[in-house]
């Protein structure tokens, strides 16, 4: 029987091909998202002789669907990282801490922004998201630090549920202490993609980036963690420094989407069980699709949620609560309803 | 001893280990060795598993352990991970991966960061699939297999490190007595090789195919001898609290439960 490099001819290409089509099917929402307006796709039309309409698209909507887009793509990833590195399919990327870090942060900027009589708009936001960036990755070395480093993963899952309740405690007592902040932080908590600009698309690309190059390198940890620490070891993995550098790269991930975009849900946690529903691979392409799944999904909802109610929006973080876990539970069930999994 | 048996395999000094802090391990000096296979026995609970453990540097431990004459604690993780391979009982199993990405897993320690695998990793794929059997699945994913198809994918991830000394907790379970037969098939093949196997092994009767047999009780060793000797037979027994009795059948060593 022939053997050699083409033994996995069929499982790989099928992987190749739902890939490829993942990404074709970003950059049609790519256009789309650009595309659709409050007024459809009217603009779209006007774009040779209305330079409005040109500004509209170049600078608030192009940006806006590829942040989305970016900011799914980001927390796909983490998703796929974290369901790796915790070998839990329930686990997320906000499972550290991040997300309650996030907020006390954005809590905490609004706050104190709020008494600053200097303080404009861009100032604001440039504020906001610095705040939820330090804050979500504060969180997660606060947890690494209590769960005293990363070799116990069920002491780092509970260390990540302390910082995760105790923080998200004190962002709700600063949102008691100072009303006026209630109704950006709720934003914020939802979630909106709505100020995502170029320089934030620009930031999340390179993090993306970055990230995804870290994580295909590392990818040969996950695949070996999947049969359980000690074979892992025995394999000469090096497990602790590699998850140590996977847990960063996690933490970088988040923390970058959620900056610009707020805690959106579900996204990080379908995306990889979207994927596994779909190929199976080693975790470096695993990582990759569940990425493009993730950029979609959330571009997808975006879009949606411009369109559904124009010209008002729902805030984005609802629906992929909403159709997220539609999905998945549909998902589940029409798997435990099958009599032998496929 | 035997000719060309007196180089050990795995040699341990006074090896000491703890679980949640209470010693399991008081002191093995054990000499497996070489070209043999070997099958440690012993009660419930004697300390067996965390024994390959300790050996495998899998657990934390107090003591030597020296594999083919050099210190396992100055040996680099990858060069440890080539010369010696484990089979573990009970570890989680990637339900997502191929029985293929599976075995390739294997040839982790034998492959450069980043590159892709080489020609004699597949072939050294292909070799152990075929050798457990599971050759026909390699398309299928770990979780749509029974227990024991599970076990014999996991079993030709061992063999395909290649290693020259081979561990392995409980390689039996789940399997049915045809696919048993083969594995005692693969173990000779290894073992005239030149390879090293050390076993742990429930089952008496199976234990007693082996070339040597090492008792454990209470975190102790209580005897180390060919498997076909009285002295191991009555150790055997005496360990078993004389439940089992050892008996000739045809060319075999059988332990029965004594009536």
């Amino acid at each position: 029987m022939n053997a050699g490099p083409f033994v996995l001819h069929r499982q790989r290409r099928h992987a190749a091909v739902v890939t490829a089509l993942l990404m074709l099917g970003s950059v049609l929402l790519l256009l789309l998202g650009t595309g659709v307006g409050s007024t459809g796709f009217e603009s779209l039309f006007d774009l040779r002789d209305d330079p409005v309409a040109l500004q509209i698209i170049r600078d608030i909507r192009a940006p806006r669907a590829l942040g989305a887009w970016l900011a799914g793509a980001l927390l796909g990833l983490a998703g796929a990282i974290a369901q790796g590195l915790f070998r839990n399919p329930l686990a997320d990327p906000y499972l550290l801490g991040s997300a309650s870090g996030a907020s006390f942060g954005v809590a905490v900027a609004l706050a104190l922004i709020g008494t600053t009589p200097l303080a404009t708009e861009w100032l604001t936001r440039l504020g906001l998201t610095s705040a939820a960036f330090a804050g979500a990755v504060a969180a997660v070395f606060l947890t690494l630090t209590l769960a005293r480093g990363v070799q116990h993963t069920l002491r780092l899952l509970l260390a990540g549920v302390v910082v995760g309740v105790v923080l998200g405690a004190l962002a709700s007592l600063i949102m008691m202490l100072r009303p006026e902040v209630m109704l950006a932080m709720q934003a914020f908590m939802l979630g909106s993609t709505s100020f995502v600009g170029w320089p934030a698309c620009a930031l999340m690309a390179l993090v993306w980036f970055v990230c995804l190059l870290v994580s295909a390198a590392l990818s040969p940890l996950l695949d070996g963690l999947s049969l359980g620490e000690a074979t892992a070891t025995s394999l000469g993995l090096p497990l602790t420094q590699m998850r140590g550098v996977l847990v960063a790269v996690l933490a970088l991930a988040t923390g970058a989407a959620v900056a610009q975009t707020g805690l959106i849900a579900f996204v990080g946690l379908a995306a990889p069980h979207l994927v596994r529903s779909m190929i199976r691979s080693t975790h470096r392409l695993f990582m990759l699709t569940s990425s493009v799944m993730g950029g979609a999904l959330l571009l997808s909802a975006d879009t949606l949620a411009r369109s559904l109610v124009a010209p008002q929006e729902l805030p984005v973080g609802v629906l992929t609560a909403v159709l997220g876990g539609g999905y998945l539970l549909w998902l589940m069930h029409r798997r435990a309803g099958r009599p032998t999994l496929s | 001893m035997m000719p060309g048996s007196d180089t050990a395999a795995i040699e341990t000094r006074a090896l000491r280990a703890q679980l949640g802090g209470v010693e399991v391990l008081h002191g093995i000096d054990l000499r497996v060795r070489r070209g043999r296979w070997t099958s440690v026995v012993g009660p419930n609970g004697a300390g067996k598993s965390t024994l390959l453990k300790a050996v495998a540097h899998l657990t934390p431990h107090a003591g030597a352990v020296h594999l083919l004459g050099a210190d396992m604690a100055s040996m680099g993780a990858r060069e440890r991970a080539r010369t010696l391979s484990w089979l573990g009982q009970n570890e989680s199993s990637g339900d997502d991966l191929t029985v293929w990405d599976v075995a390739m897993l294997g040839r982790l320690p034998h492959q450069a960061w980043l590159a892709a695998p080489s020609a004699a990793d597949y072939a050294a794929v292909e070799q152990a699939l075929r050798a457990t059997q599971a050759w026909e699945w390699r398309e299928r994913a770990l979780g749509q297999l029974s227990g024991g198809e599970r076990q014999r994918v996991l079993l030709a991830r061992a063999l395909a490190v290649g290693a020259d000394v081979m561990l392995m907790d409980e390689p039996l379970a789940n399997l049915d007595p045809p696919h048993q037969a083969h594995w005692l098939a693969i173990v000779r093949a290894l073992v005239e090789q030149g390879k090293t196997v050390v076993s742990v092994l429930h089952e008496v009767t199976m234990a007693l195919h082996a070339d040597d047999i090492a008792i454990m009780e209470q975190g102790r060793l209580r005897h180390h001898g060919a498997s076909g000797d009285h002295a191991t037979h009555a150790a055997l027994m005496a360990v078993f609290e004389h439940c089992i009795r050892i008996q000739p059948l045809g060319d075999q060593w059988v332990a029965l439960p004594r009536a």
